[in-house]
This record gives C-alpha cells, structure tokens and sequence, in this order.
C-alpha cells in the first residue's frame, strides 16, 4: 500500500487555503451524513440493543445486561447454525482458492489460445445475481431435474434423489453452488496478479529444469502468497456472511432439519420472524463480527503473510 | 522437451475446457428449459434440447398477468438512480480525502476505513428500525438511500485522485473557473475510466441485490426482479420451472451486455479491489 504513504499534494493556486476548505466540508458532507446515519448510528444502535431485550410490539427496551450474550452460548440452534457455518466455511474456502488458482494459471500459461472467450464464460457466474443463480441450481439439482436425469443415466442411482429436500444433501447442494459461483471472481483477481509475474522466473526454472508442476509449487504459489491471503480473507468472510442462497434455498427457514441454517440466517430469523427476539439476534450479530474478525487474524498469521501488500 | 511442453498443453486446454463446460452447464439447462412447456421439464426429458420448442414462458412472464415487467423496471430505476448517486457522492468525497487539505482529514479517512470493516449483519437490523422511524420502508428510497455512498469506492476515489496530475485544476484556475466547477466540468470527466469501473460495480450491487429489497419491500408491484424471481418457486400449484428459469435468463441479460461493453474497464476493477 506505497499509495497511502505518500501524502496527497495539496491543490496549489486555487483560490486560498478557506476555499479549500469549505469544498471539502461541502464535498464530504452528503457520504459523512450517510454514513452517520446508516453506519455509524446503526453500529451504536445494534450495540445497545443487544445488552436489551427488545419488544418490537410495545417498542420498549429493557436492560438485560449480558443475558443475550449468554443465551446465544446456551442455545442449540445457534451452536447448530454455528457448525453449519464453520462447515461451510472450512470446505468453501480452501475450495475455491484452489481451483481458482490452477485456473489462472493454466489461463496464464504462454501459448493458450482463446483466452478472452474462456475468461468470458468464467465470469457468468460472478455476473449473475445470487437469486437468479440459486433457481438455476435448485432447478439442476431438483428430483426431475438434469442432473438426477444424467445420474440415472449413468447406472449410478437406481432411484431420484431429493437433493433439496434430504438433510444430508442440501448443506453440501449449497456448497458446491457458492464455490462454483465463487472461482471465478478470485481467479480473475490472481490473473491479475500473474501478470506482473516476471516471465525470467519461469525461464530461469526452466534452465534448471524444472517440471510444469515444480514452477507452479516453487515460483506461481509463493508469488502469490500475499494475493492469496486477500482471497482467503475475502473468502471467510463472505462464507461467514452467507445468507442469500441459504434464504432462497430454504425460502427463509433453513430446513431441512436445519441443515441449511446459517448465523447470518439465524439472525434474520430471530429479527424478523414471529419471535420477539430482536435484542437476541443482535447479541446474535456481534458475537458473527467477532468470530469473523478472530478467525481472519488467524488465517493471516497461518498464511505467514503480513496481509495486505 | 518439446513432446512434454505438447503432452502440457493439451492437459492444460482439457482443464480449462473442463471448467468452462462445468461454469456453462446450470446456464445452458437454464436457458433449454426456459424454452420447454412445463410438462416437458418435469417429466424427465433427458435431453438438453426441447422437444416442444415453445416461447409461452417468456410470452407468460412478460405479459398482463404477471408482475414480472414492472419489476424489471424498478430495478431498472434504483439501479440507475443509485448509480449515478453513488458515482457522484463517492468521487467527490474520494476527490476531498485525496487533494484537498482541511482539518481532520486523516481522522475522517482512517473512520471511514473502519467503517468498511462492520458486516452487514450487524446494519441490517438497526438499519431497518431507523428506515421504518423515517417512514421509508416499502419504498425505493429505502433501498437506495443506505446504499448512496460505497466505502470501498470512495477508497479507490481517493487512490486515483492521489496520482491525478495538479496543473489540470491550476489550468482550469487560470481560464478562470471556480473550485465547484473545476471539479464538475474538469476533473470528473477527465477522471471517467475510474468512475466507469465504479458505475458497474456499483449497479451490478444494487441489480443483483436481495436481502434489502427481501427485507424492505413489501408491496408484490414494488418488488425488484430478484425479489420477484422468487415468487415463481412458491406458487400454489408448485414450482414454475419454466417461468422461473426464463425469468432468470431475462434478468441476467443486462448484465452480461454490461460486462461485454465494458470488458476493460471490469478486468481493471477487479484489479484494483485486489490491491486493496
């Protein structure tokens, strides 16, 4: 991050140094009003609720101290939701930093050709809204749908299976989604990077020797070791964030049998559903923040990179 | 050495041939299936291909007795009413951290760079109470409003603007124009490959959006296409493969004419995210 060094020259000859900054109040205030309001205001808010149970029908706050805290360590839903979570996470992540990473670079080997239409045909899912490409998925994996049709085909199930629907298919169903939906947004981030890899590493390899796989594992990965740390960050916490597809597969409940319910769903639940728990799921919010921050910390630190270049 | 770089490369075309087939097939389903009555599509046809080629699931979705049309217009308009705000909104506040020079601009810069950090979760819910205090909910205003300003945006503003040449402003000065309209007439459009970057990012966020317009609207006519997509696997009389599937494709659609007319400019963002 050199950019951040260097500190910003200051407009020279424009009309005095007042000027200046009155543009600057002027300029900045509409994004400071926006983030007081839906920011900053938001986060004191959803801090305070969460020491108090709040009753959404009589609009009153009662002080409850940690209770709510507490209550998420004591409650087998959210201990449930939790391991959901922590599953997916630990499976979707490694996933999708691999594949990501042999894509770019078989894409950015010398001599492929039609490049620009493979990256083009990667991208479509990064392109596609969640909701769109959750349908399309449950439409695939659906008891009539193309993918039972093709496994029947193939001798390798006698009977449908219900993809969507069986407890111990439809966490994986949503996994095997969100990597695929995944990959191509951070290979076209390592793409980016391989480019700036200069080619006399991989020529000087070659005079010694090396093999495709040898470059890749002693020049391509320790390259993009601080690229990788990004991706793996970026990773966890959209994984820990996951609640669209969840949704939408669910439609809202994160059955079956719970199978499907995340942290982040869990807290729309207990926010927005029947219960009068808003309190609850903001303790529920918190305790997400800070799991998520734990767990990028220790990542960086296993990663053995300082983060961000 | 010559026979095992050959031997490499058709490994390496097979990989990536194999992915693309991987990222084409739920598409390609999607897209024959769109083109299939619905008794075709739930009967088991193995086949990709339609054996009763049919438009009636696009002719449905587009026509009177379906809400489809209007909420691909709503998020046609919160699509580019929050674009062009955030474009406006994040480059001046980009412009003011990066040149110009006024008291607490460090403490204001390294607030919002915290800011970035807070996951949605923990905004959603206070987020919801504060629009329904400003009687905002069930509104477009509801949708656009929180998401006016992009931090990360106005991060990459700022970046820009850091190395943006200063005899450009002193020039405008000279010809006599004032600090407003320097930035307006001079230096926004000179700055247009970043905003362009930005413009899509941003409208691709609110276009694929789900979980605020899931939240905040509650009137069916007012729904955005994601939202109204769903209503297609939750009918009475089961789920709509057919409409929901040509639903899908149709949403898609802007995107990808986006994405190929602005090509450059989407690798490049994408590029500067990875640098952050």
């Amino acid at each position: 991050m050199e950019m951040q060094k260097k500190s910003p020259k200051p407009a020279r000859g424009l009309n005095g140094k007042h000027g200046q900054i009155w543009q600057a109040y002027i300029f900045l205030a509409p994004a400071f009003v926006i983030a007081a309001v839906f920011f900053i205001a938001a986060i004191v808010f959803a801090l305070f609720m969460s020491f108090n149970h709040v009753n959404m029908i009589s609009q009153q706050f009662e002080f409850s101290g940690l209770k709510n805290y507490i209550d998420v360590f004591q409650d087998d839903v959210a201990m449930t939701a939790l391991k959901n979570t922590a599953i997916f996470s630990a499976i979707v992540v490694p996933m999708q930093t691999i594949i990501a990473l042999l894509i770019a670079y078989a894409l950015s080997t010398r001599g492929i050709k039609g490049k620009k239409l493979f990256r083009l045909v990667y991208f479509l899912p990064t392109l596609t809204s969640s909701a769109a490409l959750t349908l399309i998925f449950m439409f695939i994996f659906n008891v009539t749908g193309p993918l039972n049709n093709f496994l029947i085909s193939m001798g390798l199930y006698q009977h449908p299976v219900n993809f969507l629907q069986n407890p111990a298919y439809s966490l994986k169903v949503i996994m095997v989604m969100n990597i695929w939906s995944t990959v191509p947004n951070y290979m076209t981030v390592y793409l980016a990077s391989l480019v700036d890899l200069p080619e006399s590493f991989y020529e000087a390899a070659e005079i010694d020797g090396a093999s495709a796989w040898q470059k890749l594992r002693y020049i391509t990965i320790p390259y993009l070791r601080p690229i990788t740390t990004y991706v793996l960050l970026t990773g966890i916490i959209g994984t820990f964030q996951m609640f669209d597809q969840a949704y939408i597969f669910s439609n809202g409940s994160g059955g079956p049998d719970n199978s499907t319910l995340t942290i982040a769903l869990m807290v729309y639940q207990y926010a927005f559903g029947s219960m009068n728990t808003m309190g609850y799921a903001c303790a529920l919010a918190v305790v997400l923040t800070i799991i998520i921050f734990v767990v990028s910390r220790l990542t960086e630190r296993l990663n053995g990179s300082e983060g961000l270049r | 050495m010559k026979e095992k770089s050959k031997i490499l490369k058709v490994i390496l075309y097979a990989v990536l041939i194999l992915y693309a087939v991987i990222t084409l097939y739920p598409f390609l389903w999607a897209l024959a299936a769109s083109f299939k009555p619905l008794k075709e599509i739930v009967s088991g046809n193995p086949g990709l291909l339609p054996q009763h080629f049919t438009l009636d699931s696009y002719k449905y979705i587009t026509g009177t007795s379906s809400l489809f049309t209007s909420w691909f217009m709503n998020s046609v308009i919160v699509s580019l009413i929050g674009t062009i705000v955030n474009l406006f909104l994040n480059t001046m506040a980009g412009y003011a951290l990066a040149r110009l020079n006024f008291p607490g601009r460090q403490r204001i810069y390294y607030g919002f760079l915290a800011l970035m950090m807070v996951p949605a979760q923990v905004l959603l819910i206070p987020n919801y109470l504060i629009l329904m205090n400003l009687g905002m909910l069930d509104s477009f205003k509801s949708l656009i409003l929180p998401a006016a300003i992009n931090i990360g945006n106005i991060f990459m503003m700022r970046q820009f603007f850091l190395s943006f040449p200063a005899d450009v402003e002193e020039a405008a000065q000279i010809d006599g124009l004032g600090r407003i309209s320097t930035f307006f007439r001079i230096v926004m459009p000179l700055a247009r490959p970043s905003i362009a970057t930005q413009a899509i990012f941003v409208f691709m966020g609110f276009w694929n959006n789900f979980m605020q317009p899931m939240l905040y609207i509650s009137t069916p006519k007012k729904y955005t296409l994601t939202l109204g997509l769903q209503t297609f696997t939750n009918q009475q009389s089961g789920v709509r493969w057919d409409h929901s599937m040509a639903a899908s494709i149709i949403s898609i659609i802007p995107i990808i004419i986006l994405y190929i007319v602005f090509n450059g400019y989407f690798l490049q963002g994408v590029r500067m995210d990875g640098e952050k």
